[in-house]
């Protein structure tokens, strides 16, 4: 019952920005590398209303690209409390999942889910774009279920 | 009594038409860049779904600055656009045509770009002040040939002797086109070349677009905006776009047939569709920004030297 009313407040919090996803990048490894194409003409993000916004005031959607470090953290926090709600977090690659290869690292996070609330992971190393639609064309059937 | 109930009925009309046909217009130069681009570009709709998505977002107003002016600053730029819609000829007919003539337009043409100076000074970020700065430097650059390719239909109407030369309206009735020789129609096609320019320059636009720099100062003066504060500069810029366009409709293609008024919107209509075409999509996707030290010499060089030079010759 108490689960059913989390995804329901979320759907919620989707379905309002499903329509026009303004995407705030943060990135400091090489899971960018395939979001770029993405911008580009071969495959177009803006034809569902995803476009790349300068200020993180400005953005629902956080995508954090790669593995963070205990340095970087801090400042994927600060720019997720700068947005304005409704906001969503996609993680993008294998490293905010489980580390990635750098599961031993000394300083990497290895659960980004520990510090922000994800919504969406996008396992890849480094996930293709197909995939980055792939993830965001469930984001969109989850909100319309 | 019922002349004034009219009024305020076209005026609510003018308001809601000019805020549909301005997201109208940014939905149909998206998908022309994009096309130009060979992306297949967003729906036409998508700055209706963006504008619904920005109002039921929250607006968060930063701590520091003093909530009235951050929250009052979209409301002039708003307001004082569409009110620029009212002095202007649309289709051959304006509201307020008879109480207010060129100068005062060009006057209230400032004031958008004020009131996001304003509000952006008051936001108390550094790149929001940076981005002010920079739009007020493009805005001291534009009025120079702007107020010179505005004085040329002025003067031509001046000198073939008719009476109240400032008038919207007066200039509107007589083509400039066919009050003068073959040199003077050389003139205005540099003229017009220059227009296009300057209406790419009022409304920042690639390659004026030093304010809202994108990847140098993250948006510039629109930092801090969210939410519904963001979604009145959106309407702003999308009503200023049909402002400016319209404004050089009435100074310089003022043709039209004389028909019924759905006949003339339509024609309307597409001069408008071309002049935001040349003067947006064409300019913002083939070219890139101005380093913003070379911005002020282009403006009051070359293009207010074509100016004078365009001026020169209808003389």
């Amino acid at each position: 019952m108490n689960l059913e009313k989390i995804n329901d407040k979320a759907n919620k919090k989707l379905k309002k920005v499903v329509k026009s996803i303004w995407v705030f990048n943060w990135f400091n490894s090489c899971g960018f590398t395939e979001i770029l194409p993405v911008v580009g003409s071969r495959w177009d993000m803006e034809r569902f209303g995803l476009i790349p916004v300068p200020s993180p005031r400005q953005a629902d959607c956080l995508i954090i690209a790669g593995y963070q470090t205990m340095k970087s953290i801090k400042r994927a926090k600060l720019i997720y409390e700068q947005m304005s709600s409704p906001k969503i977090v996609i993680a993008l690659g294998s490293c905010p999942v489980s580390g990635g290869m750098y599961w031993d690292s000394y300083n990497t996070i290895k659960r980004l889910k520990d510090y922000l609330p994800v919504d969406l992971y996008i396992p890849g190393c480094p996930p293709r774009p197909e995939a980055i639609f792939d993830g965001i064309s469930k984001l969109i059937q989850k909100s319309t279920n | 009594m019922f002349n004034l109930i009219l009024k305020l009925l076209i005026m609510l009309a003018v308001i809601f038409g000019s805020v549909i046909l301005g997201l109208l217009f940014k939905g149909i130069d998206r998908i022309l860049s994009a096309k130009m681009q060979k992306r297949v570009g967003p729906p036409l709709l998508q700055p209706f779904y963006d504008l619904k998505k920005l109002m039921v977002k929250e607006s968060i107003i930063p701590r520091q600055a003093p909530k009235w002016i951050f929250e009052l600053s979209p409301l002039i730029s708003l307001a004082v656009s569409i009110l620029l819609l009212f002095y202007i000829p649309i289709a051959g007919k304006s509201i307020l045509g008879n109480s207010g003539d060129l100068i005062l337009i060009i006057y209230l043409f400032i004031i958008p770009g004020l009131g996001l100076v304003l509000g952006a000074f008051s936001s108390n970020s550094p790149y929001a002040n940076l981005g002010s700065q920079r739009l007020v430097i493009n805005m001291i650059g534009y009025e120079f040939p702007l107020a010179v390719v505005s004085l040329v239909p002025v003067w031509l109407i001046y000198k073939n002797g008719f009476s109240n030369i400032f008038s919207l309206s007066t200039i509107y009735a007589h083509n400039i086109w066919g009050l003068i020789g073959p040199l003077g129609i050389i003139g205005l096609l540099i003229e017009s070349a220059v227009i296009f320019i300057v209406i790419a320059g009022e409304l920042s636009k690639t390659p004026f677009d030093v304010e809202a720099a994108d990847s140098e100062i993250a948006g510039g003066a629109l930092a801090e905006y969210s939410g519904r504060n963001l979604a009145m500069f959106y309407i702003a810029d999308a009503v200023k776009t049909l402002a400016m366009a319209s404004l050089f409709i009435a100074l310089f293609f003022p043709w039209n047939i004389q028909s019924n008024f759905g006949v003339m919107f339509l024609i309307y209509f597409l001069k408008l569709f071309l002049i935001i075409f040349v003067s947006l999509t064409l300019i913002r996707t083939i070219t890139s920004r101005f380093k913003i030290s070379r911005l002020t010499r282009t403006y009051w060089g070359y293009i207010t030297l074509f100016a004078v030079i365009g001026f020169l010759f209808t003389l």
